[in-house]
């Protein structure tokens, strides 16, 4: 199936090639950064909050690709990590613990105890089974949030107060929410950008490609992948806590299994592996379901034949497509 | 809780059981045979229960609309196998999750534009409206016995078929060992059309008897997929008979426990938590259920693939 172009990248890359290699995500932050500013001129709050949701799903779509593109990990209960993450911040933030400073690392020990617990256990499974177990950890978790019935139970909850920093209100305008939110990004972005490259990543991708190999090497393959299952874990929670702290509301849809469906679609419509695949997927995806939702109600029915399209022709994802360009520039310039 | 209670969840159980076989059945061929993960199965479930609402008011006879809902579901599950699936089998996993996934979002919306968000029904076919009395004071509707019953008598047709003719024989041989089955000279692409149509139809004839117990509306194979999905890995990928036992299993655990969770809570905690904890554990009990199988035996109860 798909190549993943840059399974095996050169120990030394010179700082020009790393930043062309990254252009495209340095320019999707620039243009987020600007977002508020386009958002003052044009669509007010509502793009504002479209934007800060493009971005939340990007962190998700980011710390699944570091399963999926990394490590050849079909996870398809990712979504429960961020339901978990928003669960969290929810329940805290109604019991009036609402600060950033006590939700965060709550979100991250719960997020990091579900990964690891269901992680030791999927990983002992492969292939179709790994598939079918992530999903059912993903469905227990659905029916857990429902039957909260203390917290919304089916319907969900609304959060009625935005969450605060050291006791500040400083997310009372939603411009502070913004560009922690973009700080947040940028991080997931250059954490998976730096564990791809360092050994830890090559010894997932390798492992991968042959795990055989990769344990007679002397690398125990479990330990590595459970470890990329946690980190993935927590940034997907993380993200929940910020789609919780964001939507003001939270409910068990947070992580159907839809939901990891969508993530799916993203990091594969971006590029599975690719270096800015995921985020170039996320904001594709948010993108054309805006595009398409304001077209038609029924949006879906595009979209569904769409997917089908891209997986059957259009192999390479978004990534390889934007890469190939700029190679394409980049010879273009020193040619001519 | 008393015991006509108790004979009455087991009949639900075993209706639900026998619901999930027949969605299991083609799913578990499906994937046995061609080694292909379809979502859109549960799709197909929704199909037929539209069908079979659609045909009843044109013809305003249950058994005539079962039978062109039939049909239709079968034709509809060939198209699509023709149109899209076909290019799909040799792909991994991953690619066809995501068709799949797309199929279903078409084919949700589509029911939708078709026949409106709101929940439809159908009545009862006329001659299994009745009741009978299962033992003194209690009523069991008939026709919840005739989906027993007709469950029942396809897993038998399906057993004869696959146990005791060629196609069977190539189906089960396909399960174990695809390549020599194609190295045989086996017309593989034509096993695979069949094995998939006779699947879509089964799912199809699952939703038309379904139809006049639950309600008709968009997405309501969704969910159930994901149980039928539960059901084929429990009973091993490619085993008819491990479906047909893990689809008792499930749909026995699921009802069972939904009555009973609450009450061995009770016994536990005080009665405010186990009204909290029981429906939870209830609707957790199947995907626990299949993480212990998986755990003590990563393939499953019966595994096709493999075994002599």
């Amino acid at each position: 199936m798909r190549e993943a172009g840059e399974t095996l990248t050169p120990v030394a890359e010179t700082r020009s090639a790393i930043l062309r290699a990254a252009l495209p995500a340095l320019v999707v932050f620039a243009l987020l950064a600007l977002g508020p500013a386009m958002a003052e001129a044009y669509g007010g709050g509502y793009l504002t909050s479209l934007l800060m949701r493009m971005m939340i799903l990007a962190v998700a779509a980011i710390s699944l690709d570091l399963l999926i593109g990394q490590g050849g990990m079909i996870s398809f209960g990712h979504a429960a990590f961020v339901g978990l993450g928003a669960y969290v911040a929810g329940i805290m933030v109604t019991e009036g613990a609402g600060d950033l400073t006590l939700i965060l690392p709550a979100a991250i020990l719960a997020s990091a105890l579900f990964a690891l617990l269901t992680g030791a256990v999927s990983l002992r499974t492969s292939g179709v089974y790994f598939i079918m177990i992530t999903l059912a950890f993903g469905q227990m978790l659905f029916f857990t949030a429902s039957s909260l019935s203390a917290y919304g139970g089916d319907d969900g909850m609304t959060l009625w107060d935005r969450v605060t920093l050291f006791g500040f209100d400083v997310f009372k305008s939603d411009l502070a929410l913004y560009y922690v939110i973009l700080g947040v990004l940028i991080g997931a972005y250059a954490l998976s950008r730096s564990l791809a490259e360092s050994r830890f990543g090559r010894v997932l991708r390798a492992a991968k490609e042959n795990p055989t190999r990769v344990e007679a090497v002397g690398f125990g393959v479990f330990q590595y992948r459970l470890t990329a299952y946690v980190i993935a874990g927590v940034m997907a929670g993380i993200a929940g806590v910020l789609l919780a702290s964001q939507a003001e509301f939270v409910s068990p849809s947070t992580l159907a299994w839809q939901r990891s469906g969508e993530l799916i679609i993203m990091v594969v419509l971006g590029g599975m592996g690719l270096r800015n695949g995921a985020l170039l997927g996320a904001v594709a995806f948010v993108a054309l379901e805006e595009t398409l939702s304001s077209l038609t109600h029924d949006w879906k029915l595009i979209f569904g034949p769409l997917l089908v399209l891209v997986v059957l022709y259009a192999r390479t994802g978004l990534a390889g497509v934007v890469d190939r360009w700029i190679a394409q520039a980049g010879r273009g310039a020193r040619d001519g | 809780m008393s015991t006509t209670l108790l004979l009455i969840q087991v009949l639900n159980g075993l209706q639900l059981g026998i619901l999930l076989f027949l969605i299991a059945a083609g799913l578990t061929l499906v994937f046995g045979v061609m080694g292909f993960i379809n979502l859109a199965h549960g799709v197909q479930y929704m199909v037929g229960a539209y069908l079979t609402v659609a045909f009843y008011g044109l013809t305003g006879h249950f058994g005539a609309a079962l039978l062109l809902a039939l049909i239709a579901a079968l034709a509809i599950g060939l198209a699509l196998e023709f149109a899209i699936f076909r290019r799909l089998y040799d792909r991994d996993h991953l690619d066809q999750v995501l068709a799949t996934f797309g199929v279903i979002l078409f084919l949700n919306e589509a029911a939708k534009v078709l026949f409106g968000p709101t929940p439809l029904s159908l009545p009862t076919p006329e001659f299994l409206s009745g009741s009978f009395q299962l033992v003194a004071g209690l009523l069991y509707p008939w026709y919840r016995i005739a989906v027993i019953a007709a469950g029942l008598a396809v897993a038998a047709l399906l057993y004869v078929l696959v146990r005791h003719t060629r196609v069977g024989m190539l189906v089960r041989a396909g399960a174990t060992t695809p390549q020599m089955v194609s190295a045989l000279g086996v017309d593989v692409e034509r096993l695979f059309m069949t094995v998939f149509g006779f699947g879509a139809m089964l799912a199809g004839f699952a939703g038309a008897l379904a139809a006049p117990i639950f309600s008709v509306e968009p997405g309501m194979g969704d969910d159930l997929l994901i149980v039928a999905f539960v059901v084929i890995i429990i009973g091993g990928i490619g085993s008819i008979k491990g479906a047909f036992i893990a689809a008792l299993l499930v749909g026995l655990a699921d009802t069972l426990g939904r009555t009973l969770a609450t009450d061995a809570m009770k016994l536990v905690f005080d009665s405010s938590t186990a009204n909290q904890v029981g429906p939870a554990l209830a609707s957790m009990l199947i995907y626990v259920l299949m993480a212990a199988v998986l755990f003590f035996r990563p393939t499953g109860l019966f595994p096709a693939k493999g075994a002599s």
